[in-house]
C-alpha cells in the first residue's frame, strides 16, 4: 500500500505480534499433526454416540415457549374466551387475524355472563409471522401460541383458520397434555369479568411487572 | 481367424473374464464409493449418515444412480457440444483403462498356474504404462473444462493441469526405488519380489517412497486436500460447473476408480499385494490359496481406501502456492533423496538392511525442505504484518 492511504495509524499496543512456534524435526514433517487428525476423525467415527435425531420417529422435544400454530382458549364453560376486543388484530404486525364481534346472545343462559364474543375469528397462518404479539396483547388469555410446528396444508385457503379450527387445535393441545394454558391457569381474564367500575376490577396480568 | 482365436482360447478366456469383471464391478463400486464415503464422512462428524433406503441405507447408492439417470439431459447453450460430451467419457475410459495392467488377485509370475486375476497379465512396462495412462485422465477434465466455455471452468482446468504435471514427477521417481529393488517394471513381479516374511514388504524398506507415492497419488485423485480444481468457494465448481446428470456422474466414477487404482497400487507396490506371512505364493497354488490371496489384497485395499476417505476429514485443504510448494520444494528433493539412498545400495551392493539407513538421508532432506516450507510461509506473514503496520489494514 502506498503511503498516501489515509487509513489511521495503527497504535503500538493494539497490535499483537505473534511468532510462529519453533518447529521439532517431527513436526516440520507434519507427519504427527497429520496422524493425530486421522486419531480424532478415527475416534469419532467408532464413537458410535451421533448427535442425529431420527425425525420423523422422534420429535423433538419443544420448549413450552414455543410459538407454533395459535389456539383459541375455551373458559371453564366451554365457550370461546375470546371477548372480541380487537387487541390482538390491532398489534398483529402481519395483519393476520380479523376479528368480527357479536353481541353475546343474552337470553341464552350459556352466555348471560358475556357481552360480547366474536362471530367470527379468522387468522392467516400463511401470514402470520409467529411473533406472539396477539398472545401478549389478549387481555383475556383468550389467543395463545402452541408447540404445534409441524402445520402444512394443501391450499392456501385452508391454512386460514376459522374460529373452530382454532378452537380444535386447543381440545387436541389440551387434551394430549402437550400444551398445558400457560397464562393465567385456564381462568378467564379481568377484562371479561363483570365489575361495576373499572376500579374494582383487578389489574390485568403481567401489566404491574413491565410497567 | 477363428481357429486361431480358439488356439489362444485358454489364453484368452481369463483375460475376457477379467475385463467382464472390471466392467462390472467399476461402475458399481464408483457408486458403493459414495455411499461408503457418506457413511464414514457422517460417523466422523458424528452424525448418522443414509439410513432410509433399505437396510442401514444399503440401497441409497442404487436410488441415486436411478435419479441420475433420469435426470434431464442439461446441455448449456455455450458449450463445445462435441468436446463437452467427450470429456466424461474420456476421463471414465482412462480411469478404467489403467487397470488393465493392474492384478486385482494372485498371479503367478510363471504365467502357468491357476486363474490370473489380470487382464494383460505379463506385460514388462506394466507400472510405466498404468502411470503413462492414469495421468492422460487429466486430459478428461482439461477438455471438459475448456468445452464449459466457462471461466470457472477453464480455471479449474488448468489448475488440475499444473497439479498433475507437479505431482507426475515425485509419482514416478517415488516408485522408481521400488523398481530398482524389484529390478523390474512389472507390477506382478514387483510383488513377488515382497513374498517371505512381512519384513519384505517394499514399505518397511522404503517409508519415504510410500508417503511420497501416497501423497502425490492423492494429488492425482484429486481429492481432498489436494481438490483444487474443483473448489466452491473460488472456483463454483470448477471444471464440473457446467455439467449435470450422467455426464457429472462419468466425472465422479472417474475420480473412484483413481482411488482404488491408487489404493491397489499401494497394496502392491508398499504393502505386499497379495503377500502375508503364513500363506504361500500364487505359482501352482490351490484355488483356495488363490482366494485367501485375493482376500488379502482386498483387505489391504481397503485399508488403504479407508484411510483416503478419513484424510478427507482430518486434513484442511491447501492453497494453491502451498499445493505448488509441497509438490516442487517437499515431494520431489525427498523422492529424489530416496532414490539416490537406494542407488547407493542397490550399486555398491550394499547389504539390503542399508535401504533403512538410507531412509534417514531423505527425512533430513525432508526437514530441511519442511523448514524452507515453513520459513517461506512465515514471511507471507510477517509481510502481512508488515502491511498491517503501515496502515493498510487497520485494527482498531
Amino acid at each position: 500500500m502506498s503511503e498516501s492511504q489515509t487509513n489511521p495509524p495503527v497504535k503500538k499496543k493494539t497490535v499483537k505480534w505473534g511468532e510462529a512456534p519453533k518447529l521439532s524435526v517431527l513436526d516440520a514433517l507434519y507427519l504427527p499433526a497429520i496422524a493425530s487428525g486421522l486419531a480424532t476423525a478415527v475416534r469419532h467415527a467408532v464413537s458410535g454416540k451421533p448427535t442425529t435425531r431420527q425425525y420423523p420417529e422422534v420429535e423433538p422435544e419443544i420448549p413450552p415457549n414455543y410459538r407454533g400454530v395459535h389456539r383459541l382458549n375455551r373458559d371453564e364453560a366451554g365457550r370461546v374466551k375470546c371477548v372480541a376486543c380487537y387487541m390482538c388484530q390491532t398489534a398483529c404486525p402481519a395483519n393476520c387475524i380479523e376479528i368480527i364481534a357479536a353481541p353475546a346472545p343474552k337470553d341464552d343462559p350459556h352466555w348471560k355472563d358475556r357481552d360480547k364474543f366474536p362471530a367470527t375469528f379468522t387468522i392467516d397462518e400463511l401470514r402470520c409471522i409467529y411473533c406472539g404479539m396477539c398472545e401478549e396483547a389478549c387481555p383475556v388469555d383468550a389467543i395463545e401460541l402452541t408447540s404445534v410446528y409441524d402445520l402444512t396444508g394443501m391450499t392456501r385457503e385452508e391454512m386460514v383458520f376459522d374460529k373452530e379450527k382454532l378452537l380444535s387445535v386447543f381440545d387436541q393441545t389440551v387434551k394430549s397434555g402437550r400444551d398445558p394454558v400457560r397464562t393465567n391457569r385456564g381462568k378467564l381474564g379481568p377484562a371479561s369479568e363483570v365489575s361495576p367500575t373499572a376500579k374494582d376490577a383487578p389489574p390485568p396480568p403481567g401489566r404491574g411487572k413491565r410497567g | 481367424m477363428i481357429s486361431s482365436l480358439l488356439e489362444y482360447w485358454p489364453v484368452l478366456w481369463p483375460a475376457l473374464a477379467a475385463i467382464a469383471v472390471i466392467l462390472a464391478v467399476v461402475p458399481f463400486l464408483g457408486l458403493y464409493m459414495t455411499f461408503i464415503e457418506r457413511k464414514v464422512a457422517a460417523y466422523v462428524q458424528d452424525r448418522v449418515g443414509p439410513n432410509r433406503v433399505g437396510p442401514f441405507g444399503l440401497f441409497q447408492a442404487v436410488a441415486d444412480g436411478i435419479k441420475i439417470f433420469l435426470k434431464e439431459q442439461l446441455i448449456p447453450d455455450h458449450v463445445y457440444t462435441a468436446l463437452y460430451f467427450i470429456a466424461p467419457s474420456f476421463s471414465l475410459i482412462t480411469a478404467m483403462f489403467a487397470l488393465v495392467v493392474m492384478p486385482f488377485g494372485p498371479v503367478a509370475t510363471d504365467y502357468q498356474s491357476g486363474f490370473r486375476f489380470m487382464v494383460a497379465p505379463g506385460i514388462d512396462i506394466g507400472i510405466l504404462m498404468m502411470l503413462a495412462i492414469s495421468s492422460l485422465s487429466a486430459y478428461g477434465i482439461i477438455v471438459g473444462g475448456w468445452a464449459s466455455n466457462n471461466k470457472y471452468s477453464i480455471y479449474g482446468a488448468i489448475r488440475s493441469c499444473a497439479q498433475f504435471i507437479s505431482y507426475e514427477i515425485p509419482l514416478g521417481m517415488s516408485i522408481l526405488g521400488v523398481v530398482a529393488i524389484a529390478g523390474s517394471l512389472n507390477i506382478e513381479r514387483i510383488v513377488a519380489s515382497q513374498s517371505g516374511s512381512i519384513l519384505d514388504w517394499n514399505m518397511f524398506w522404503q517409508p519415504v517412497a510410500m508417503l511420497v507415492f501416497f501423497t502425490s497419488a492423492l494429488a492425482e485423485t484429486n481429492r481432498l486436500p489436494f481438490d483444487l480444481p474443483e473448489c466452491e468457494q473460488e472456483l463454483v465448481g470448477g471444471f464440473h460447473t457446467e455439467y449435470s446428470g450422467i455426464k457429472f456422474v462419468l466425472f465422479f466414477l472417474a475420480e473412484y476408480t483413481h482411488i482404488v487404482t491408487v489404493s491397489f497400487l499401494t497394496a502392491l507396490l508398499f504393502m505386499g499385494g497379495w503377500h502375508f506371512p503364513g500363506l504361500p505364493g500364487p505359482s501352482g497354488a490351490s484355488a483356495t490359496v488363490l482366494l485367501l490371496g485375493l482376500l488379502v489384497l482386498l483387505a489391504k485395499v481397503s485399508l488403504v481406501v479407508m484411510v483416503i476417505i478419513l484424510l478427507r476429514w482430518a486434513l484442511p485443504r491447501f492453497r494453491f502456492d502451498q499445493l505448488m510448494g509441497l509438490a516442487w520444494k517437499g515431494l520431489i528433493p525427498l523422492a529424489l533423496a530416496n532414490l539416490v539412498g537406494v542407488a547407493i545400495v542397490l550399486t555398491l551392493g550394499l547389504p539390503k538392511h542399508l535401504l533403512i539407513a538410507t531412509a534417514v538421508l531423505p527425512i533430513l532432506a525432508a526437514y530441511y525442505s519442511a523448514s524452507k516450507f515453513n520459513a517461506s510461509l512465515a514471511e507471507g506473514n510477517t509481510l502481512r504484518n508488515g502491511l498491517r503496520t503501515q496502515g493498510a489494514v487497520s485494527y482498531e
